[in-house]
This record gives C-alpha cells, sequence and structure tokens, in this order.
C-alpha cells in the first residue's frame, strides 16, 4: 500500500507550522490516524506539514489549576507521565488503553483530536475534563472548550490553518474519575468509551466515544445524576452509530451498562 | 537405528533465519530487471466489463505493460482439480476461471481482476492502475449459498441457471434414516450455519515469474504449499508450457492454512508475462487484496437432526447442506463439502444409519477451498454441537451420552479397523481414554458446583465438550481417484548419501512453519544412527526435488515421512551389502546400530561414514553392485490416518454485555506417535487458536450487493494474545498401523476440535441461567449472545 | 528528498520519495527484509522495528519522519562478536528456545515488541505480556508459546544493547543484487 504523492515538509516551530499549513496542506503529527486512511487511499493532501519535531508541542507541565498537555505528547508519554497519574489520573489511564504500546510510542493527543475519530477513545477523555484545546492559526490563537470542538462525523471547530498547540484541563482536589471501554475487538476502538469525572462535590461530567457518530457530553445524564436521579437514557437526541460489532440498539445498552460500571468506579 | 531424536522435543533448526530477520520469503527476493505488478479489479460482485480505456495508464513514464482478458483470450483459465458429479450422473459444472475477464463478459466477485498494469516500480503499477477507465455494468449478485437457490436468484454462471455446481449424497440410503428416525424418542434437530472465514496467513500471497531466454527456462518463486503441483496445474492445464521448462521454487512461505494449496490465477500470470517482457515479473498482494482473492474456507448453511432411543442411543443421523462454493471452482474446492466432510460424519459414534444430502453452488464471491481441517471441521462441527444440545434437551450429561455412543477401543492391529457407514474404515482409537482424561483435567465435579454458584451472578459459567476424528494424512491414490482427485496424492522423497557419509534428504512435502527441517531430520538421524548434523533438509524446489504432492491434510509426515523412511531402507539394504563385502561375511551376520554394521556377536564392524565412501570409492565392492548411496521413494498411503481428540472449553459470559471470555482450553489429543513433542504442541496451539477463532471472532459479512464490509484487520477479528488463555494440552498415543512411523498427524487436530467446544460452553453457560438457545450464529460476538439472552 | 538514519549503528543516506514508508526504505532501499508487511491498517505489526529506542509499526512512518533517527530492526538486535558469530538477544533465545515461532513471518515484529515491553517492565506477568501484544498478531502458535518465549527472555539476564555506531555508508553507493540461481542476496559494493 503506498499513498498517493505528497510533499513533505517539515516545520521547526509552531509559527512556521502555521505559515505552511496556510499555503495548503495537513498538519502531520504521529500520522497514526493519518497515514492509514492515506496508505488506503481514501485521504490525499497535496501537502503534509509534519509537526512531529516542534519542541514547542511537547511537554506536560502545570499552569495554576491547569494540567497543559503539549499537542504533540504522545499517549504514551501521557500515560507514562507521573505529573498526568498524579494530577488526571483519568488521562493516564485512558491513554494506556489506546492502540497497542507501536500505536502509543507515535500517535499524539493533538493528532488524535483532530482527527475526530468518534469512536477514539481522547473526545470523551477530553468532554468529560472539561479540558480546552488551544489552537493557533494564521489569525493567532484561540482556545476551543472540548464541548465546542467536535462538530460531526471526523468534523472539527479546527480550520484548515490551525494547529492544535495544548490541551488545558482543569484539576480539582479531591476528585474522581474513570474510563470504561468496551472495545471493538478488532481494531481495538471504543465500541462505547465512557469518562466520568466526578467532582468532590459529587457533580459529575459524563462523556461517550463510540456510541454517537460526534462524541459528547451526555447533559441529560449529567442533569438526572446532579440532581439524584437516575441517570435515564443514555445518548438521547444523538446520532447513535451502528456497525457489524453493536446495532444500534445494543450500541445504546452497552453505554448504559459502561455508563453503571463508570459510576460504580467513581462512588 | 538410534532412539537419540525421534520422542524428543529437538529445538527447530529453522528457526536461526527467522529470528534474526534472515529468513527469505518471496517478497524479499529481488531479481535483475524486475518489474511489478498490480491489478486492477472488479469493485463490484457482479458487473459487466462494458470497456477499458488504457491511454492514460500507458501513457504513465514506468509504465511497461497493460495486460487485460482481450490479450489472454487464447490462454486457458485455472482448473479444479477434483470431479464431484451430480447424483444423477450429470458431469460437476466448471466455468472457466480466466485470469482477466476480458471485455464484454463479467466479473464475478469483488476483486476478479480485469487487467494488469506492470511497470518498473510497485508504486507506479499502483498509481497507473487507477488510470486504467474501465465502463462497469453493475449487475444483480448474490454470496449466500442458500440465497443462490432462490428461485430469482441472480445468475453467476448465464449457462448454469439453477447456480448448482453439483449435488451429492452419501452414505445410507435415505429410506433406510428415514426409518431409523420413524423409531426415535428424540430427535435434535439444529439449523446452523457454519460460516465463511478468511485464512488470513499473515504473509500475503506473493509471486516472481522469471523467464530465461539462454535456456528456454520459466522460474515461479511462489508462496504456496506445493510448489510440484503447481508447476504442474500451471504447465499442464493454464499455460501449456512444458513442465521440464519450469522451475518453481517454494521459498520461506508465511503460513498458509490451506489458502496457499491452490493455484491462483497470479501465479500463472506473473510466469507469463515474464516471458511477454523478457524481465522477471513481480506481484505481492496487499492485505485489502488478500481478503477479496485469497480462497475463503467452510461456509455451510446446514439443517440436522440427530434421532435417539429413550435410553439415549444415537439412531440416526439426517443432514441437509448448502456449501458456497464461490464464483469458480478452486482447485480442491469440490472435495471438502464432500469427501472430506460426509465421510466424517460417523465421528466416534456407533450411529448405525446416517446419510448427508449435499448441494455445492456458485456465488458471487471469491472460490472457496480448503482451510484448515476442510470439511472435517465442518462435520464435527455438525456432531458435536448436536450432542452436547441433545444432552441438554434431554437432561442427559454431555460426557455420559458421549461414552454412551463412542466406537469400543480398537487398535487395528489385534482387532480390526472400525467400518463406518459412511465409507471410511478407522486405523484404530481410543475414544473413551481421552475423554476421561480431559474430564479429569477439567476437574468437571468441581467445575459443575462452580457453575451452580455463578449462575446467580452476573458472570456466568459454561463448558462445552467437542470429541473428534478425523481423516488425515491425505490419502490413498487410489482411493481418492475414485472419489474424483485429478491426481495422486503419494509424497516422494530422496535420500542422497554423499562420500563422507553427510546426509542430504529432499522431500517433497513443503515447511511452511511445520518444522519439517528439524523433525524429518531427527527421523533421518535416528534411522541411521548418525548426528542430526550430519543430515540437511531440501524441500520447496522442483528442480532439485523429484516429486511432491506437497503439505495439507496434515499429511507431511505420515505421507512424506513414510517416503523418507523407505529411501531409508533401501540405503541401508544396498550398505549391508557393502558392508558385508568389506567385512567379508554374510549379509544376514550383519546387524545395524549406532550408526555401523556389526557382524552379530564379534566387535568386527563398519561404519556407516566408511561404508557411504566405499559406494563411491568402489575399489573393493560387491561384484554387480552399483555405485553410489542414493535412492528415491514415492510413498502412496494404504489408508488415512485418523488422529482423535477430546476439547473442552469453560467460557464466562457477562451476562450485561453479552461478552464471552474463554476461561480454559483442554485438549487431549492422540495423534498417533509423535516424533517432536514440542513442535506437536505448537500445531495443537495454532490450531485451537483459529477454531477458537471461527467461534468467537472471525467470520466474513457480506451486504446485499455482495460486498465485504469487513475486509480488514480493523474489521475482521482474529484472536490477539489477549483473548486467550494459556492452553491446557496433553495427548495420547495409539500409534497408527498402516504407516512405518505410527505416525497420525497434527496439523489440523485443534482446528477441528475446538469450535464445537466452545461455542457448546457458551450455550451451556446460557442454560445454566435460565436462558435456552438452541444456537447462536458464529461468530459469538457480544452482541448475539446478548440477544440470546435477551 | 534525502534521508539519513542511523539502521542498526550504521548512518544510511538515500535519495526516497516524500511518500515513502520507512517499512519500505528498510526493505526495498536498504535490503534489510526482516522487517514484514502483513495489513494494510497498522494493525498486524509485523513491522515492528524500533525508532530512537521504542517500538513503532514502520508501516506507519514515512522514511522522512524518521529522518536523523536511530532505527533498530531484527537483523540489529543481535550482537555482531566477529563477522562470522553473533550473540543472540534473550528473546531471540527465548523464542528458540520456546517455539515461539512457526512460519517466522510475525516473529520479527514479535520480538521486537516484547524488547520494547522488557525494556519498560523487565518483569511482566503474563497479563501484561499478552496486553503488550494487542498490535501484533500471530496466526500460527495461538500465541500460548510467544508468552512463555518472552517469560523466558525475561528471566535470561544478558539483555545485549544493539549495535553501536559506526562510520556512516551511503545506502544508494551501496549495491545490492540478487543471486539468480540461488536468491540469495548478495552486497556487491
Amino acid at each position: 500500500m503506498i499513498t498517493y504523492p505528497f510533499d513533505y515538509k517539515r516545520a521547526s516551530s509552531i509559527a512556521e507550522a502555521v505559515s505552511m499549513l496556510a499555503g495548503g496542506g495537513k498538519a502531520l503529527s504521529g500520522g497514526h490516524s493519518l497515514i492509514p486512511s492515506m496508505k488506503l487511499r481514501l485521504n490525499m493532501p497535496d501537502t503534509l506539514v509534519d509537526v512531529g519535531r516542534i519542541p514547542e508541542l511537547k511537554g506536560i507541565s502545570m499552569d495554576g489549576d491547569e494540567l497543559v498537555i503539549g499537542g504533540g505528547s504522545t499517549h504514551a508519554e501521557i500515560a507514562d507521565s507521573q505529573l498526568v497519574k498524579e494530577k488526571l489520573s483519568l488521562f493516564a489511564e485512558g491513554a494506556a488503553h489506546i492502540g497497542d504500546p507501536a500505536v502509543r510510542n507515535r500517535g499524539t493527543i493533538g493528532g488524535s483530536l483532530a482527527h475526530a475519530d468518534p469512536s477514539a477513545d481522547w473526545p470523551a477523555l477530553v468532554l468529560a475534563a472539561n479540558a480546552t484545546i488551544v489552537v493557533t492559526g494564521s489569525n493567532g490563537e484561540r482556545s476551543i472548550p472540548a464541548t465546542d470542538f467536535f462538530t460531526g462525523l471526523f468534523s472539527t471547530a479546527l480550520h484548515e490553518d490551525e494547529l492544535i498547540t495544548q490541551v488545558r484541563v482543569p484539576v480539582s482536589a479531591g476528585s474522581k474519575s474513570t474510563y470504561q471501554k468496551f472495545a471493538q475487538p478488532a481494531s481495538r476502538y471504543a465500541l462505547v468509551g465512557c469518562a466520568i469525572v466526578k467532582q468532590a462535590d459529587g457533580q459529575v461530567s459524563v462523556a461517550f466515544s463510540g456510541v454517537s457518530d460526534t462524541p459528547f457530553r451526555d447533559t441529560d445524564v449529567e442533569g438526572n445524576l446532579n440532581s439524584g436521579q437516575e441517570p435515564g437514557p443514555v445518548g438521547r437526541g444523538q446520532s447513535i452509530m451502528s456497525d457489524n460489532f453493536a446495532s444500534e440498539k445494543y450500541r445504546v445498552h452497552l453505554a448504559s451498562v459502561y455508563l453503571q460500571r463508570a459510576l460504580e468506579a467513581v462512588a | 537405528m538410534s532412539n537419540k531424536f525421534i520422542g524428543q522435543s529437538i529445538k527447530r533448526r529453522e528457526d536461526k533465519r527467522f529470528i534474526t530477520g534472515k529468513g527469505r520469503y518471496t517478497d524479499d527476493i529481488v531479481l535483475p530487471g524486475m518489474l511489478h505488478a498490480h491489478f486492477v479489479r472488479s469493485p463490484y460482485a457482479h458487473a459487466r466489463v462494458s470497456s477499458i480505456d488504457l491511454d492514460e495508464a500507458k501513457a504513465m513514464p514506468g509504465v511497461i505493460a497493460i495486460y487485460t482478458g482481450d490479450d489472454l483470450a487464447d490462454v486457458n483459465g485455472v482448473p479444479c482439480g477434483w470431479q464431484v458429479n451430480f447424483r444423477d450422473g450429470e458431469a460437476m459444472r466448471e466455468p472457466k476461471h480466466p485470469m482477466l475477464i476480458p471485455t464484454g463478459s463479467t466479473a464475478k466477485h469483488v476483486g476478479d481482476a480485469v487487467a494488469v498494469v506492470i511497470a518498473e516500480t510497485k508504486d507506479i503499477a499502483i498509481d497507473a492502475a487507477e488510470l486504467v477507465m474501465v465502463e462497469w455494468e453493475e449487475l444483480p449478485a448474490v454470496a449466500a449459498p442458500a440465497d443462490a437457490l432462490l428461485p430469482d436468484a441472480p445468475k453467476v454462471h448465464e449457462q448454469f441457471p439453477d447456480n448448482k455446481a453439483f449435488d451429492w449424497t452419501f452414505g445410507n440410503p435415505i429410506e433406510e434414516v428415514d426409518a431409523a428416525m420413524e423409531k426415535a424418542a428424540h430427535i435434535t434437530e439444529l439449523e446452523f450455519v457454519n460460516q465463511r472465514v478468511v485464512p488470513n496467513a499473515m504473509e500475503p500471497r506473493a509471486y516472481i515469474g522469471s523467464y530465461d531466454e539462454t535456456f528456454d527456462k520459466y522460474t515461479l518463486y511462489t508462496s504456496t504449499q506445493n510448489p510440484h503441483l503447481i508447476r504442474l496445474l500451471m504447465c499442464a492445464f493454464v499455460l501449456g508450457i512444458p513442465e521440464h521448462k519450469v522451475r518453481v521454487v517454494g521459498p520461506d512461505v508465511g503460513g498458509g492454512f490451506g489458502s496457499k494449496i491452490y493455484h491462483y490465477t497470479e501465479e500463472a500470470l506473473v510466469t507469463w508475462s515474464s516471458k511477454q517482457l523478457g524481465q522477471p515479473v513481480k506481484w505481492t498482494s496487499d492485505r485489502s487484496e488478500a481478503f477479496l482473492t485469497d480462497a475463503h474456507g467452510r461456509d455451510h448453511a446446514t439443517k440436522a437432526e440427530m434421532g435417539f432411543d429413550a435410553d439415549g442411543n444415537i439412531l440416526g443421523l439426517r443432514i441437509k447442506t448448502v456449501a458456497n462454493m464461490g464464483a469458480y471452482l478452486s482447485t480442491f474446492a469440490p472435495a471438502v463439502p464432500t469427501y472430506l466432510h460426509g465421510t466424517l460424519l460417523q465421528g466416534l459414534y456407533t450411529t448405525p444409519k446416517i446419510n448427508i444430502d449435499m448441494t455445492c453452488v456458485f456465488t458471487h464471491t471469491v472460490a472457496v477451498d480448503a482451510y484448515r481441517g476442510a470439511g472435517r471441521p465442518e462435520a464435527t462441527y455438525l456432531l458435536e454441537r448436536l450432542m452436547d444440545l441433545a444432552a441438554l434437551e434431554m437432561g442427559r450429561d454431555p460426557a455420559e451420552l458421549r461414552f454412551q455412543n463412542f466406537i469400543p477401543p480398537f487398535d487395528g492391529v489385534e482387532q480390526p479397523g472400525y467400518q463406518t457407514q459412511v465409507a471410511l474404515q478407522y486405523d484404530s482409537g481410543n475414544y473413551e481414554a481421552v475423554l476421561k482424561r480431559g474430564l479429569e483435567m477439567l476437574a468437571y465435579d468441581d467445575f459443575r458446583k462452580e457453575q451452580a454458584e455463578a449462575a446467580k451472578t452476573n458472570k456466568i459459567l459454561g463448558v462445552g465438550f467437542s470429541t473428534y476424528v478425523e481423516a488425515c494424512g491425505i490419502a490413498p491414490s487410489a482411493v481418492v481417484g475414485s472419489l474424483g482427485a485429478r491426481a495422486g496424492l503419494f509424497e516422494s522423497a530422496q535420500v542422497r548419501v554423499q562420500p563422507t557419509g553427510k546426509v542430504s534428504v529432499f522431500t517433497g512435502s513443503h515447511s511452511h512453519g511445520q518444522g519439517h527441517e528439524t523433525t524429518f531430520v531427527q527421523v533421518v538421524a535416528d534411522k541411521l544412527g548418525i548426528p542430526m548434523d550430519d543430515v540437511d533438509l531440501v524441500h520447496g524446489d522442483s528442480d532439485t526435488i523429484a516429486f511432491g504432492m506437497g503439505t495439507y491434510g496434515s499429511r507431511s509426515l505420515a505421507v512424506g515421512g513414510s517416503a523418507i523412511v523407505k529411501s531409508i531402507d533401501k540405503i541401508l539394504e544396498k550398505g549391508g551389502k557393502i558392508a558385508a563385502h568389506k567385512l567379508e561375511c554374510a549379509e544376514g551376520d550383519l546387524e545395524y546400530a549406532e550408526g555401523k554394521w556389526t557382524v552379530k556377536g564379534t566387535d568386527k564392524s563398519i561404519s556407516f561414514g566408511d561404508v557411504a565412501l566405499t559406494a563411491y570409492v568402489p575399489h573393493i565392492y560387491p561384484a554387480g553392485l552399483e555405485p553410489g548411496l542414493d535412492f528415491s521413494s514415492f510413498y502412496d498411503p494404504a489408508n488415512f490416518t485418523y488422529p482423535f481428540g477430546c476439547h473442552i472449553a469453560v467460557v464466562e459470559v457477562d451476562k450485561e454485555t453479552g461478552k464471552v471470555t474463554l476461561k480454559r482450553m483442554i485438549a487431549v489429543d492422540d495423534v498417533g506417535n509423535v516424533i517432536n513433542p514440542m513442535i506437536v504442541d505448537g500445531q495443537i496451539h495454532g490450531g485451537l487458536a483459529q477454531g477458537i477463532g471461527q467461534a468467537l471472532f472471525e467470520g466474513t459479512i457480506y451486504d446485499e450487493n455482495g460486498q465485504l464490509t469487513n475486509g480488514s484487520y480493523m474489521d475482521y477479528c482474529m484472536p490477539r494474545a489477549d483473548d486467550l488463555p494459556m492452553f491446557e494440552t496433553d495427548r495420547q498415543v495409539t500409534p497408527c498401523p498402516h504407516n512405518p512411523l505410527g505416525v497420525k498427524g497434527a496439523g489440523e487436530a485443534g482446528a477441528i476440535g475446538s469450535t464445537p467446544a466452545v461455542v457448546n460452553a457458551v450455550i451451556d453457560a446460557l442454560w445454566s441461567a435460565g436462558h435456552k438457545p438452541k444456537d447462536i450464529l458464529m461468530p459469538l460476538t457480544s452482541e448475539r449472545v446478548w440477544q440470546a439472552m435477551n | 528528498m534525502q534521508v539519513e538514519i542511523n539502521v542498526n549503528g550504521k548512518a544510511r543516506k538515500a535519495e526516497v520519495e516524500d511518500r515513502t514508508l520507512l517499512v519500505y526504505f528498510l526493505r526495498d532501499t536498504l535490503q534489510l527484509t526482516g522487517t514484514h508487511v502483513g495489513c494494510d491498517t497498522s494493525s498486524c505489526g509485523a513491522c515492528t522495528v524500533h525508532l530512537d529506542g521504542g517500538a513503532v509499526k514502520s508501516c506507519t512512518l514515512l522514511a522522512a519522519q524518521a529522518d536523523g533517527c536511530s532505527v533498530t530492526t531484527i537483523e540489529g538486535l543481535a550482537i555482531q562478536d566477529t563477522p562470522t558469530t553473533m550473540q543472540l538477544h534473550p528473546l531471540q533465545e527465548g523464542f528458540k528456545e520456546c517455539h515461539g515461532l512457526q512460519c517466522g513471518y510475525c516473529t520479527p515484529g514479535m520480538i521486537m515488541t516484547a524488547a520494547d515491553l522488557l525494556k519498560r517492565n523487565p518483569t511482566p506477568s503474563e497479563e501484561e505480556i499478552r496486553f503488550a501484544l494487542e498490535g501484533n498478531i500471530c496466526r500460527c502458535t495461538g500465541y500460548h508459546n510467544i508468552v512463555k518465549s518472552i517469560q523466558w527472555a525475561a528471566t535470561h539476564t544478558t539483555k545485549p544493547e544493539p549495535n553501536q555506531q559506526e562510520e556512516p555508508i551511503d545506502a544508494d553507493k551501496h549495491l545490492f543484487t540478487n543471486d539468480v540461481t540461488t536468491g540469495e542476496v548478495v552486497e556487491t559494493h
């Protein structure tokens, strides 16, 4: 398998990447979402801008009450980070279950979010954690709340010339969180991925990957839970996916089961 | 003869090259001036090729040639190697399987090739292939075997409007079976699908055709299980080129599991085009192409009934099956649902009346042929599902029901072989013993207690049994010939003793993971009483090896190994003459042991090496005896061999999600004598994984247009390391009475027994919790199991 | 574009197309054919190599992305003591010792993935081993003996590091041909 021909450019700074992207092209981070689709010739960018070696995109640190993860951080770096384990174990737990070790060594949080596969793990994680996606483009930097970021099947609020530079996540003491995943047995993507963050005051945020064609926060379920009621049905108003491994009905059922398991884990 | 190596877990000699990255598979080979082929394939399951425009593709720099079906109008299609006629005598229908679909004709499955682009690099060939403009007229398609028989089903071949390749019946006359079933106190009835699976050898198929004008000779490098068979089929039936002008090499091959037995169109095409172009041509399949063009396995839709008397004795078995052949008849396809399936329906039981009614149909899918076990897994699945279900329905213990109906032990020596109702005569067996051992390993009583406890929770437990017998060591040529085989199924071996006493062994049995380079050498070294380092095994090259029928049907050691033993016997006989002459004694006074001939009762002896040297430097030599020490043999087995065993699966089912976790897999197999226990265990493990794969994970999914919707590893699920437990294996040895090594064959056993054990275990778990499904469609995905409970 | 990649301790320079995948750079340009291709979807792991010390799937990486990096393939895992002798990596020994391979096609990827695991976790449990092999498919062994091979390696102490840096060699000036009669790959320059 070989991709269509393209021009490869390597950026050494965010500014250079943005100016390259402005000329047309697609950002290449770890490449683990993009290259497979290009090999199958489902995707044919003229230019790839390699952002994999930009030092500013690396690094995980605290900034006040926010955990700041560089967009170029690999899943493995996040899963193995002591800081993440301490401050936001949800991300370490979730990242450790993405793909396989080789995929985690290359794939990045920024690349995965930009690709916005509805069955990827990061979407549920950033949604439940109330993360902010920081992006930079020709018009400068802007911050997009995760809840506004995913706009549809494989589509996001990201403009073509924009690059995900950071994921910022508020960290609060006394919160509990979990990511419960029922993996599609062949691809190991999430057939259902349920992320929950429960604050010290008991308020929960609940998000799902794999269930709808757009990853979502289940505000109905949150509303019910946060007012002391049973969660109610999952995915109301969502466009529930159906495939060889799970019909719509079964997917919704699985989502409820995994929601329950997640609630037990943070009880 | 010595006993140093046979029966020992000798580490594999072939491993070093593989663990250091030095294995040489076909795609690793680069020939000077080599070109690369890429195919233009049908995106439709059924479509007419209205026109093909090559102009743009031909104009791409680096493109050397593009061929279409019109260029090959005079070339034959690839042949079928087995003929099974209709029960009314009408000849089996054999539509041409062309290398490329000509303009005006129809592609008959997704992936059917219409053109091939040959270019300087693979990338150019791929890019140019996209510029070949084919105008298609899409036509309706049919993919499922039962659908192909519906009155308004789309026709695969216009000339055969009922879509039948042939139909077939076997066993006792149906009237006798009907009469037996009339008397039954209980009939267990099961309608099920033994689904289509994709073999998925990890090395995709790869071929290089090379024509050498100087010697007017072709060489084909091919990832095949049987180089000589490919040469025979390609030369005699497809290209019409003389066999002695063609060399076929099967280098290291990355797994086959049946899918690399067959002669494929691409093999003939690279060979043919290398002559047209005067340059070698390589084609390597990618995985997506492999899903669409490798022969698939299984694909039966069956209704089976087993009748019991009031005491639980089996009275009769009645079966109606439709089997999918795909769009064309692949090399062994007709044999699989018939003589490799119908003949095994006796199982381990004394069933007095058996009848099978089989209809084999064409569909708009890639060909179906033998896949690990070939027909025998389908037979075992049918029988063993019926047995466990019958036990549940009658409130009997499934193990007890089997003990009651087993054929009693027979060794085939003191007691005769067991004559079945379905033609075969089993060689030897002790079926009770393997089940007893399996129950012991399971700790059956404890398990049932644990199961009863678990039934009260959300994680329920189940146990499934499967006791199987298979026919392998394929096969006596006269027998298979009478059943429609168009080839013999013997094997050849040449043992060449070099003047220094080193030994080169040439076998027609190809090794692609089975470890021949170790096990065959263990046999030779022991038979000759020499070190293993003094023996080398050569396989996979039609120019160096006299002939070979190849590796499949668990036949390598039983048939190929026996041929080697025959040659060794000849070596020792002639060596004895030379030794007697040198030692000035009668041949009868000599005994051969530990690598030397000794005059009985004396210390006078001569070593194997000295005799070898004498044979090539025949100065002091028996009068009239030819020099040299080099013998070829052909071994045609007297019977199939009949390994048997007991597989037991323990599963946990998550009641909330339907997810099945395989907790234990117990396998007690009797494969006759064992040359290398480590390798036999490895074969069993691999077979188990594939059988479990069919039960829980694998299966093609075609949509109503005949499109394969799960043709990649992102969607077609095979077992991964974290899906499987450590396997618990044990063995029993009942030697095969009719071959010199007493071996039966181990390659397929694991895949034959395990599938029904796993499915039975899930059904058992559900019954333990009050749900009573008769069947769940394989693979048992979480959703299907959940549905069975909701 | 031109890339320079340190492969098994040797700096290899070559002109490649921008779209060239690392696996084809290794297999076609450098003739390091121990790294295999088993699928199109980054699923099977037959192409696993180490990039700057970590396991990666070389079918999902451009050669351009590895430019300036170090790559270790299965051919570079053993220590070449002398031109004719080598000391195998414990994993290589383990796979042979425990019959962890049959057809050998998935083996290089399995070994490279296992090497990455043992580097991170020198004493993995059976469960950890199975989890680490999630991205590598074997069709022959049922994984039983692969797990045992890795356990064997984890309990045998010598873990040689891959070959150290040597003088750079220009790949494109480095010619390989294939002996027609034996099929052997021969380095002619």
